[in-house]
């Protein structure tokens, strides 16, 4: 046992060492408090809702999200508009089908089953237009970011005016907490940009958050249920345990030794 | 042991048994005397085995619902994480399950270097061990390479690279394995079939391991040959699977916290982002349980030597009976050699360590340092330490523990000139 | 040893292998479940299809959830033909009243009841359709009348968004 724990003490060692190096790389990220972190934690569906909002009348506009589905909006665990809502959002949207009997292709509005319309046909097109920068798809963005939603949160209020000795080229804008500093986005946000439907205050940092949420949620649409069925599965197993526990010690009290 | 003494009590069962042994089989499993003094870094063995039976049955769904081609592989991945019923779960399992895996191999390596328990007679059992060590991380670098993402892609480049230090054929080589001039859609197929196959001939590999093993007999942390049956053993079953079965459970407790509270923290955001053969990502780092090898790879500055050194850092293990000179198997009654390996269990968190740091500096200092002491344990320190440590007395069977508290070095000759 | 010891034993082993049951059958679930119709596929629920330029007489066929779905525009005759029919005669009795929402229109599902294939057009003894792998013979309203299967062709949910389209499922 005493083994065991000077093991165990290297190997914390170790691994505290290891998180603060990976740290100390990084900027300390602006931090709110985020209603899905814990052990219990869920998203806030009225802030998903305005973040889809801010996503939509401001992301969207060069940011695609590619694996989402109109269908998802309405689905458990998520911003949960109502079945009619997430239709009549859909249907806003025009998609491309076909090809119909005559061999054309027609564009209709969108139905629940259709993926979220991107702003661009491909890739280059996306770069062409944005000075050959691909603003990147939004679908899984909060998971491919080393700093996760404190990342994004941060860089959305992290504009600044660039500090004396460096300089910025043409279309380049300074962010504190950008990689590098540099960044082809201007700053997307502003205060009242959008004007939330349910009369909370469009702040700079209000929106952040809300939109922040929001594509935690389409990175992680089961992570509602992923909590739920984790709680559940861990006191379940800690119920087993005990009983193997004590049915170990009557099965080896038969014979003389330690367990 | 009396297996061949064993008749089923039906008729039907004999006849069936006469036929097939199977029962015969069962009978040896459940009553296989094992060292009743085991303690739980010996149930291991049982917690890898649910670790190989857990990756191939979520391996097995996944492949139900995953596409192995370039331009859908990403996004098969992203469709069993949102629509596949559970996907999201069964992949959150499959993905840590491998880190889960090596965790618990890991444990198993160095009880088995605490113990001796590489030592005469179990040395096929050992080099065994090492195979299936060697296939779990073919499977595991493959199976990271599946999803597509840019440490898959980046991670396949560089890995597959190594082969180019070979003299002449190396290029010739790479270019086979790459089935064109990149990492591409062949490689990603061909990468698939292979991860499929490879958990299988895992499993076969298990089956002569423990075949092995049943052959001597389990050593134990005396390291003392003893009788079997004995007052010294218990029948597997119930004493072995119980206690397998509790640290099995405990085991399962911390993977839970990885897969529903924490599923991507032992991986890479980088994987996130959909392989780019453009774009490399600033810092390439293969997944934890390799660190140590990639750390002795870039602590030689030659490309050639590097991969030599790496492989090599591996293989020392198979011949690790015969560098070991010691005839005292368990580190109880070894003072000297406990020290030894504590510094060796050190020595292999620093190059871990090491290995997620860049390669430069301090850090490729201390990563020489590690490297060469790691080497100079196997090939020095070990094969001297036989012939110069003064080992401690140890105990005739289980139950009669050492007499007395001082050293009794007449004891301890009796003892060895017995083992031999 | 006790009697009142060993039940407390006894008691002990069978929560302990009782528990331990219960979170092993949790457990398959999910591997059996995962093959199930994923959401995107119950998502696919319905297609919409322009009938203005189908004659009377023909039959168009369109894809609905991976399966042919035939819209026939009927003659006259044939809708007589359909009716005209006694339920007794029938293999499975349906009235044609009850297949149809307009006379004219028959929407049905193009797949043999007997083991799946998609049937012929304006073929067989009763001048609907009829199935080349084991010979079923089906009449104007899709009913069996000869052969293996043993039903009619089903009807899938349908409706008429107006008068030239067809919205099924």
């Amino acid at each position: 046992m005493k083994k065991f724990l000077k093991l165990f003490q290297i190997v914390t060692l170790l691994l505290l060492i290891n998180l603060q190096s990976f740290a100390a790389e990084k900027v300390d990220y602006l931090k709110t408090d985020w209603s899905f972190k814990g052990l219990f934690g869920k998203f806030d569906r009225a802030s998903l809702q305005r973040g889809y909002q801010v996503y939509t009348e401001v992301c969207a506009a060069c940011h695609s999200m590619k694996y989402l589905s109109y269908r998802n909006l309405a689905e458990e665990g998520g911003p949960e508009f109502s079945v009619d809502q997430a239709k009549a959002i859909a249907a806003s949207f025009e998609v491309v089908d076909g090809p119909n009997a005559d061999g054309e292709m027609f564009t209709r509005p969108a139905k629940l089953s259709d993926k979220f319309v991107m702003p661009y046909e491909n890739e280059k097109a996306a770069q062409a237009a944005n000075g050959g920068a691909y603003p990147p798809d939004m679908s899984v963005l909060v998971k491919a970011r080393g700093g996760g939603v404190d990342y994004i949160y941060s860089l959305l209020q992290g504009y600044e005016e660039a500090p004396s000795g460096i300089t910025l080229d043409e279309g380049v804008h300074y962010n504190k907490f950008m990689y590098g500093n540099k960044i082809k986005m201007a700053a997307p946000l502003s205060d009242g940009i959008v004007e939330y439907g349910d009369g909370t205050i469009a702040s700079v940092e209000q929106m952040s958050k809300d939109v922040t949420s929001f594509l935690m949620w389409a990175a992680e649409p089961h992570l509602e249920a992923r909590h739920k069925m984790g709680f559940k599965a861990i006191v379940y197993l800690i119920i087993l345990t005990t009983l193997v526990y004590f049915s170990m010690k009557k099965i080896w009290s038969r014979v003389k030794s330690e367990v | 042991m009396s297996d061949h003494d064993y008749r089923p009590k039906s008729k039907v069962g004999q006849w069936f048994n006469d036929r097939l042994p199977l029962l015969t089989l069962a009978n040896h499993l459940t009553d296989y005397p094992t060292p009743k003094n085991l303690n739980y870094w010996w149930t291991f063995g049982g917690i890898l085995t649910f670790c190989l039976i857990t990756q191939i049955v979520t391996g097995l769904t996944l492949a139900m619902h995953y596409i192995a081609h370039a331009d859908m592989a990403f996004e098969s991945v992203e469709h069993i994480m949102r629509d596949v019923n559970y996907g999201w779960l069964i992949r959150y399992i499959h993905a840590n399950g491998a880190s889960m895996f090596f965790l618990a191999v890991y444990i198993h390596i160095f009880r088995s270097l605490f113990y001796g328990s590489y030592k005469s007679p179990r040395e096929i059992i050992w080099i065994i061990g090492i195979i299936i060590y060697l296939l779990m991380m073919a499977a595991a670098f493959m199976g990271y390479v599946l999803p597509w993402g840019q440490m898959s892609f980046w991670g396949a480049t560089v890995i597959t690279n190594l082969f180019s230090a070979i003299p002449l054929v190396g290029e010739g080589i790479v270019t086979w394995l790459w089935g064109g001039y990149s990492v591409d859609n062949p490689t990603l197929t061909r990468f698939f079939t292979l991860h499929y196959l490879i958990p299988f001939l895992i499993l076969g590999l298990v089956v002569l391991h423990i075949w092995a093993l049943h052959v001597p007999g389990n050593n134990n942390p005396v390291g003392i040959d003893i009788k079997k049956p004995s007052k010294d053993t218990v029948p597997f079953h119930p004493y072995i699977v119980i206690k397998d079965g509790f640290a099995l459970l405990m085991f399962m407790i911390v993977f839970a916290f990885f897969v529903f509270y924490s599923p991507n923290i032992l991986g890479h955001a980088d994987n996130y982002i959909e392989a780019n053969p453009m774009v490399t990502p600033a810092h390439i780092v293969p997944e934890w349980y390799l660190l140590p090898f990639y750390a002795i790879l870039r602590s030689v500055p030659d490309k050639l030597l590097g991969v030599v050194a790496m492989l090599s850092a591996i293989l020392i293990l198979a011949v690790l009976p015969w560098l070991d000179t010691s005839k005292i198997r368990s580190a109880v009654f070894r003072p000297l050699y406990r020290q030894f390996y504590w510094i060796l269990v050190a020595d292999v968190l620093i190059l871990g360590y090491v290995g997620a740091m860049p390669a430069e500096g301090l850090y490729l200092l201390i990563a020489r340092v590690a490297t060469a002491y790691y080497f100079l344990h196997f090939l020095v320190i070990l094969p001297v330490l036989g012939f110069k440590e003064k080992t401690l007395p140890i105990p005739l069977s289980i139950t009669e523990p050492v007499l007395g508290g001082a050293p009794n070095f007449a004891m301890a000759k009796k003892n060895k000139s017995k083992i031999e | 040893m006790s009697e009142k010891k060993t039940n407390r034993r006894d008691f002990l082993f069978t929560a302990t292998t009782a528990v331990g049951a219960v979170g092993a059958a949790a457990v398959v679930w999910p591997m059996v479940d995962q093959m199930n119709p994923d959401a995107s596929v119950k998502a696919l629920a319905s297609t919409e299809v322009d009938v203005s330029s189908l004659k009377p007489g023909n039959t168009l066929t369109v894809l609905w959830r991976g399966k042919p779905v035939f819209i026939r525009r009927r003659t006259k005759e044939e809708i007589d033909e359909a009716r005209s029919v006694k339920l007794e005669d029938l293999i499975h009795p349906e009235k044609d009243e009850d297949r149809v929402k307009k006379p004219e229109w028959l929407v049905m599902l193009g797949v043999c009841t007997h083991l799946g294939c998609v049937p012929l057009n304006d073929k067989g003894d009763y001048d609907g359709w009829f199935c080349p792998c084991h010979g079923s013979h089906y009449d104007t309203s899709g009913r069996i009348r000869k052969g293996p299967a043993p039903w009619n062709m089903e009807i899938p949910k349908y409706e008429f968004v107006n008068a030239n389209t067809i919205k099924i499922g």
